[in-house]
């Protein structure tokens, strides 16, 4: 996987333009920042979960928007065998000039009917539909406005009631983590004290390590990377899964207005880092890792379902007994019997062709002679 | 003045069925001259009952780590032994743990039943079943108690679930499609107060809509919940307070806190301390009030008189016991008991009937059996005796040719030597001539 080449914004020193030495191509950052910032940035997002566990609240105070307006909550009795479902919400936001389009793709249902047996599968089958489009339209002729709908990122909500990882959260993780980045996170925080936290934060990244459960990784450090920024990022890792609380609603604490809950006891503050993780998550997914988790999808998982893919394709040609054609095999992913013969007649007419012209080679050039 | 003895009118017998439903009394109500002293009795019954100890039997209900048991030990203010249960059981069982306690000097004998498992499964289609099956177990064993001829019920420990706490999480939305399904398939067989765990959770606001949505949601499913009773009039009125306020937002904890400047049972979170027992906090105190305080006793009632009788009666009936015959007529117990007995001893004969029959048939049938296998062997024997008869023949054919061969190639033999004998002499006298 090629290295996240980390970004640092550097003013041009004017001494440097007066150097004969110099170059100039120090000016490429800058240059790279500018036409991003001119073609925009996409990312896609999945949050997965049982519900009640604060999904919508959370996506909406992470992008500090309203996404979820006209949402029609099922009852108990409605759940009892429903089916999961995949929605898209897809906004445009803009932030000092940069525009991210932000999908949000949800799972409504996802482990809340009474037989959750391979509830996870509408989600699988939807990753894999989108890995599947973008390589259609990858091997396409025309590749000009291809649009990338792949998850880049999955946040998984684990409910902070029990003692730890439960079935239904193992195989829906293992199902996905070779297909998605999973960032697993302890939802609604507020009701564990800060002992409770550590205790079952820990026995998740036990969980997680001994059901082989592969959870996105952050990158490491570069060497040359100051102090602050590797303190922050060890601190980031050893915090993981991050115990998250969301709010969209403004209450007044300790003379400020933050977002908040507000309790008879007390008022939790979302930003405040002694409270939860929620700062860090908000750090980590968008403000230094969006960009990784973009490319380790691209560099990855979508690698890995490529080649799967093709391999699987190959493997199938070689049961037809295909003849090797010096034509090389077009990466189309279509099963389709007609096609295929057609292909198969063209094939042998090529060949023919070829003969033709070796034999009229060989003539000619005995002719020469 | 001497009260005066209190004439009972006499009770009329039937002279034919000692009938059990008693016949329509004339009451009269007299006013007493002065203290009898059985304004005593409920004290006599108190102190009998005291000296025999109470028992109550609670099943809670609900996801692992929800906080079943630091509820138990926030309840009756101690701790209970109680091991981590894991998220991975292949299926829901239940736990019964039996304590002593004893407070000023009252004994109680408390049952605490813990669902282990439940709501982990990744496939809860079965989930409920070995929570009915348990508590349908222990009315058995009581009914089975009941039904016996030597019995001893004073003595018998009641295993009869009580009460279940079901634990509701708290999502803020609504009850979850596991808990429906399972308060529907218990609210016939036990009393349910449902609780929302955890519930330090949820904000005020929050908090209101959830009850009111839970409620609602019961209500329009048909699940009977329990309620506190009205009809007393002295706690009618808190309970019909409490009523309102189900289910009860609770939090557990056993760990003390120091707020003010005394130690009281809390959690310490960064932000605040949420203390169990003060009211503005959590519903706890209305909980244990209701619970333990004022309607414990209500609850074994109900136990008994409503869900234990609608399962003996469901259970009689199966076994064909009827309270009425076709006429109308009430039925005693007794009587059914006999016809049963009889219909069983009738079925019994008639059983073995059938066996002898089946058994004189078969020995029947090996008979004949064996008859037929012996005429085929005589016939056999037969076949053979003259086969061999035929043999015999023939050798005796044989040998007569023989003989007559061997006779004839004699007497040829003796008339061919006599003429050689004869012969040569002839030619002798011819050459001699």
């Amino acid at each position: 996987m090629t290295t996240n080449m980390r970004y640092k914004s550097r003013i041009i020193k004017t001494e440097d333009s007066e150097d004969k030495q110099y170059v100039g191509f120090a000016t490429l950052p800058n240059q790279v920042h500018r036409k991003s910032v001119k073609k925009g940035f996409d990312f896609t997002l999945m949050v997965a979960g049982e519900s009640g566990l604060g999904k919508s609240t959370l996506v909406n105070s992470l992008f500090l928007t309203d996404l979820y307006k006209d949402r029609k909550l099922l009852n108990a009795e409605e759940r009892i065998s429903q089916t999961v479902e995949i929605t898209k919400h897809t906004v445009d936001i803009e932030e000092k000039g940069v525009k991210l389009k932000l999908t949000i793709v949800d799972t409504p249902g996802f482990g809340d009917a009474v037989n959750n047996n391979e509830c996870w599968k509408p989600i699988t089958d939807y990753i894999d539909q989108q890995f599947e489009q973008y390589f259609r339209d990858e091997s396409g002729l025309n590749r000009k406005n291809i649009l990338d709908n792949r998850v880049h990122c999955c946040l998984y909500f684990i409910p902070p009631f029990g003692h730890g990882l439960r079935p239904v959260d193992v195989e829906f993780m293992k199902a996905l983590h070779e297909r998605v980045n999973i960032i697993a996170l302890i939802a609604k925080a507020d009701c564990l004290t800060p002992n409770e936290t550590k205790k079952l934060k820990d026995r998740v990244r036990d969980e997680i390590e001994r059901f082989g459960i592969k959870v996105y990784q952050f990158p490491e450090c570069d060497s040359d990377e100051d102090e602050e920024f590797k303190q922050m990022d060890k601190e980031l890792k050893e915090c993981t899964p991050f115990a998250v609380i969301g709010s969209n609603t403004v209450v007044e604490a300790r003379g400020q207005r933050v977002r908040g809950r507000l309790y008879p006891w007390g008022i939790v503050e979302v930003e405040n880092q002694s409270h939860c993780d929620f700062v860090k998550l908000r750090n980590m997914l968008i403000r230094s890792h969006m960009h990784d988790l973009k490319d380790v999808t691209c560099d990855v998982h979508y690698e890995n379902y490529r080649a799967h893919c093709i391999q699987q394709m190959t493997s199938k040609l070689a049961q037809d007994n295909r003849m090797d054609s010096s034509i090389p095999i077009l990466p189309l992913p279509t099963p389709d019997a007609e096609t295929e013969r057609l292909i198969k007649m063209k094939d042998e007419e090529l060949k023919r062709m070829q003969e033709m012209l070796e034999k009229m080679q060989q003539q000619m050039h005995e002719k020469d002679q | 003045q001497v009260a005066a003895p209190v004439p009972q009118p006499l009770r009329r017998h039937s002279q034919t069925t000692l009938s059990l439903v008693p016949q329509n009394e004339e009451k009269r109500s007299l006013s007493l001259g002065g203290h009898v002293g059985f304004d005593s009795l409920p004290d006599q019954l108190v102190s009998k009952s005291v000296t025999q100890g109470f028992c109550f039997n609670i099943l809670c209900v609900g996801e692992t780590g929800i906080g079943k048991s630091t509820l138990m030990n926030t309840l009756f203010n101690t701790t209970f032994e109680n091991e981590e249960a894991s998220h991975y059981q292949n299926g829901v069982y239940l736990r019964p743990r039996t304590y002593d306690l004893q407070e000023s000097n009252v004994h109680l004998k408390l049952t605490i039943v813990d669902t282990v498992g439940f709501g982990d499964q990744i496939n809860k289609d079965e989930s409920y079943k070995p929570i009915v099956d348990y508590i349908d177990t222990q009315f058995e064993n009581y009914l089975q108690e009941e039904l016996k001829i030597k019995r001893s019920l004073f003595n018998y420990h009641d295993t009869r679930i009580h009460i279940c706490l079901y634990f509701i999480a708290p999502t803020g939305h609504s009850l979850k499609s596991l808990d429906l399904v399972t308060m529907k398939k218990l609210d016939s067989k036990v009393n349910i107060i449902p609780i929302i765990a955890k519930a330090d959770t949820i904000s005020k606001s929050e908090l209101h809509k959830f009850k009111i949505k839970i409620m609602s949601e019961l209500v329009s499913n048909g699940v009977q919940i329990y309620q506190f009773p009205t009809d007393d009039e002295a706690v009618a009125e808190i309970n019909s307070s409490m009523n309102a306020h189900l289910p009860f937002a609770v939090v557990g904890s056993v760990e003390e806190v120091k707020v003010g400047n005394k130690m009281v049972r809390a959690r310490q979170y960064p932000w605040g301390v949420v203390q169990v027992e003060n009211e503005s906090h959590c519903d706890f105190v209305k909980l244990r009030e209701m619970l333990i305080r004022i309607n414990m006793e209500d609850l074994r009632e109900q136990t008994h008189a409503r869900h234990y009788e609608l399962y003996r009666r469901c259970k009689l009936e199966e076994m064909g016991f009827k309270d009425t015959d076709p006429d109308s007529q009430p039925f005693s117990l007794q009587e059914t008991y006999e016809a049963k007995r009889k219909e069983f001893l009738t079925d019994l004969q008639r059983k073995e009937e059938e066996m002898r029959q089946m058994f004189v048939n078969k020995v029947k049938e090996t008979e004949a059996e064996l008859k037929e296998k012996e005429r085929e062997l005589h016939e056999k024997f037969e076949q053979l005796k003259r086969m061999h008869q035929e043999e015999k023949r023939k050798v005796e054919e044989k040998r007569r040719d023989l003989e007559e061969e061997m006779n004839g190639f004699n007497r040829k033999k003796l008339a061919a030597e006599t003429l050689s004998l004869s012969q040569p002499l002839k030619k002798d006298k011819d050459k001699k001539k």
